[in-house]
């Protein structure tokens, strides 16, 4: 009986296999394709591109969902769900041209309806979302027909089409938390918690010259940072972004490795608001407690590049290089430093750090042993990462934090609107009068140099109110499987999975 | 006879393995041959050498240094956890099964549910609710040890309450707490010791568990499970870093089992 049964499986397994192997030989290779990508952390946050938050989110939304214009890798803003766009001379009337069959990934066409229903969500000032405060320069979004979409502004803003790039999602989806619908080159199959992400290539994508090549990706969550080596050269991950010259060095011969940057501020970020970090002198003396090159030397192997403030290379005529060395190594000015705030003798504070990142939980132990020499003691402690999201993050429950942030838009703002005393992002509760005016001042600016010269104020305000200890944009070090080509970098925080294929 | 001079041997050699690993436990207290957190970019993953008996980690770091103060937090956890549980569990076990009735019935049946989870889950649970760190290891993994010895007890004193020496002592007058704690648990010491020490390697391999899932000791302190969950990302390159401290938590539980083997 045993026997018989066990034929009888044979020979059903047999059959699938063989079923399944004429089935193959039948398609198109392409059409099969698939790729397993491993991520450190799970969408915690939301499928809603407007509230998420985590940097690790908005990467994989960045394939789901697009925006009127659309940044590329060499971070120019091209039509996406428009197909053109004109802007008045004294550059307040934005006026937009739907493309022609854009289709949401349910089927239904994108009209200038949905486009009005998604600006108006992040322009609501009760979004509580980093762009309503840029979308307040908004006087009104309009659909004069179902094809065009007006936007008029109270004051010109240069950098306003990079807003733009907000997602456009259904008027009618009741629910953008848990379902996602977008018109990026994947959509969104499933998610299991913990376990993973599953997307599926959209056969009806718009842009025929970037379709997506590979047809279903699967996002596995590795939150064990320490298994990341092991899973790539098993063979269970094809990709994983932002590994350490380490676990790259230990990589079998199958992975390709790409060289770029992150497009990070990775910080020791102060909580601002609680002691001994409300005082100035403090914060200052930490910056110069620290050596950053100490940092790359001891946990990034030399790579990586030094920043001074809350802005990194990438964003060229914003970033200021000459912040970098602000605050030189100085243990002597970090002591008197400290003893004029009133700790002669140090103090003990703790870093809540996300242990899924292992470089951030690397620089802690780094700093932690470079703050020995002033006295300052600082604990680790390791934290997952949603309890980073609602203690650190959301909460602004903690002392002190190492981190990255990124910028979600192409623009200068993007990453200095979070230090605005009142800004939802602002988890280092960074306050300072004069930072907000000259924040104003340089969103409300027509003029480009008036503009880059406030954004550079504010940079410098950072600095000299050392709102954080600064210190680097970390080396990107991409493994993909050498079966897979195609992998490109962006000067924002986002993968595009579009541009994969197979070799 | 044979089987005697067999077991002493046992002993002898798990005492001389375990004594040595305290020894080294102790001597991190005063002396490590660098400073354990000491980062030195230039021995960054440096192998075996005579400056570094035990090689160095990623960060420069002596790993024999780390080993003898992380042998220590992790002998100071298991003894704590076990101490905790031995203590708390011999008194709740002797009262229960000394008094019985329905005050026996409520907490034991706590108990059962107690021992129903897994010792390491309870303590992952109330870790995760108190925060990491060493003490609070302790504490969950000593709580989490507590229903095994107070069952283990309980046993032992129903067995001895009704033998002669009790009856006696109970005749003569002893109050119900003397009887207790002077006649029956002295008797019942011997199986303590002997579930002790089974007890402390059970607590070495739950910290080394805990450290190693990221929850337990916080870096930069090091515990062997700790290093063990560090020295993963390092297999491959800089084996010694992971070999060390597994090979001397695999001999100290060695050690501890050859002598509870007696």
């Amino acid at each position: 009986m045993k026997k018989k049964s066990l034929a009888l499986l044979l020979s059903v397994v047999l059959t699938t296999v063989a079923v399944a192997l004429g089935g193959c030989a039948g398609d198109k290779q392409e059409e099969s394709s698939q790729i397993t990508i491993g991520i450190p952390q799970d969408i915690e946050d939301s499928l809603d591109p407007m509230k998420a938050t985590a940097a690790g989110t908005k990467e994989i939304l960045f394939n789901i969902y697009e925006g009127l214009v659309k940044p590329d890798s060499d971070g120019n803003l091209n039509p996406a769900v428009a197909s053109e766009y004109t802007i008045t001379e004294e550059g307040k009337v934005y006026t937009f041209t739907i493309r022609d069959g854009i289709k949401f990934h349910d089927g239904s066409e994108v009209t200038a309806d949905d486009v009005v229903y998604s600006l108006n969500r992040y322009a609501d000032e009760q979004s509580g979302d980093a762009l309503a405060s840029a979308f307040s320069n908004i006087q009104s979004i309009t659909a004069p027909d179902r094809k065009t979409v007006t936007i008029t502004l109270n004051e010109p803003n240069a950098d306003f089409l990079s807003y733009l790039t907000a997602s456009v999602i259904p008027a009618s989806n009741a629910d953008p938390d848990t379902v996602a619908i977008g018109t990026g080159p994947y959509k969104y199959v499933s998610r299991s918690p913990q376990e993973n992400i599953i997307l599926e290539s959209f056969d009806e994508y718009w842009d025929k010259d970037n379709a997506p090549q590979i047809k279903n990706i699967t996002l596995k969550v590795i939150a064990n940072a320490d298994t990341i080596v092991t899973e790539l050269n098993g063979g269970s991950i094809d990709m994983f972004c932002r590994l350490s010259s380490t676990q790259v060095s230990q990589l079998s011969d199958n992975f390709d490795v790409y060289t770029g940057t992150m497009n990070l501020v990775q910080a020791l970020y102060l909580n601002n608001a609680v002691e001994p970090f409300n005082d100035v002198r403090v914060r200052q003396a930490l910056c110069y407690a620290i050596d950053q090159q100490g940092i790359l030397d001891m946990a990034f192997d030399g790579q990586g590049s030094i920043i001074g403030s809350a802005m990194y290379p990438t964003f060229g005529k914003y970033y200021m290089p000459e912040l970098e060395n602000a605050y030189p190594t100085d243990v002597e000015k970090a002591k008197a430093l400290l003893a004029e705030a009133g700790y002669p003798d140090g103090f003990t504070f703790s870093i809540t750090v996300p242990s899924n990142y292992q470089p951030h939980v690397d620089t802690a132990q780094v700093l932690a042993e470079q703050l020995k020499a002033v006295g300052v003691t600082a604990n680790i402690n390791l934290v997952e990462w949603a309890s980073w999201l609602s203690d650190v993050y959301s909460g602004r429950q903690y002392e002190a934090t190492v981190i990255g942030v990124d910028a979600s838009m192409l623009s200068a703002g993007a990453l200095l609107d979070r230090y605005r005393s009142d800004a939802s992002g602002n988890f280092m509760n960074f306050n300072s009068a004069s930072y907000d005016v000259a924040l104003d001042a340089a969103e409300s600016s027509i003029v480009d140099e008036e503009k880059t010269a406030s954004f550079k104020e504010c940079e410098q305000i950072i600095s000299d109110e050392a709102a954080s200890v600064y210190i680097q944009d970390m080396v990107n070090l991409v493994a993909l499987n050498n079966k897979y080509d195609g992998y490109v970098f962006y000067p924002l925080y986002v993968q595009d999975f579009a541009k994969l294929h197979l070799k | 006879m044979r089987e005697f001079i067999k077991a002493r041997k046992n002993f002898k050699a798990g005492a001389i393995i375990a004594g040595i690993l305290l020894f080294m436990a102790l001597l991190s207290l005063f002396w490590t041959p660098y400073d354990p957190e000491k980062m030195d970019a230039a021995s960054k993953l440096a192998g075996v050498s005579l400056a570094h008996p035990m090689g160095c980690d990623n960060f420069g770091r002596d790993i024999l240094s780390r080993v003898m103060t992380g042998l220590r937090t992790t002998v100071v956890i298991a003894v704590g956890t076990v101490g905790i549980g031995a203590f708390f569990g011999s008194i709740i076990g002797s009262l229960t099964g000394y008094f019985g009735g329905t005050f026996d019935e409520i907490v034991m049946r706590v108990n059962d549910v107690l021992l129903a989870f897994p010792a390491v889950l309870l303590a992952l649970v109330m870790v995760s609710l108190l925060g990491g760190g060493k003490y609070n290891v302790i504490l969950a993994l000593g709580i989490a040890f507590v229903p095994s010895f107070a069952r283990m007890v309980r046993g032992e004193v129903m067995r001895c309450k009704d033998l002669d020496y009790v009856k006696n002592a109970r005749l003569q007058g002893a109050r119900d707490l003397r009887v207790i704690f002077v006649h029956i648990l002295p008797n019942v010491m011997p199986v303590i010791l002997s579930s002790v020490l089974i007890g402390f390697n059970n607590a070495v391999l739950a910290e080394a568990g805990m450290s190693y899932l990221g929850i337990g000791v916080q870096p930069p302190d090091a515990s062997l499970g700790r290093m063990l969950s560090e020295a993963q990302g390092y297999l491959y390159g800089a084996p010694w870093y992971a070999l060390f401290p597994g090979l001397i938590l695999v001999l100290l539980i060695l050690g501890v089992s050859l002598m509870g083997n007696e």
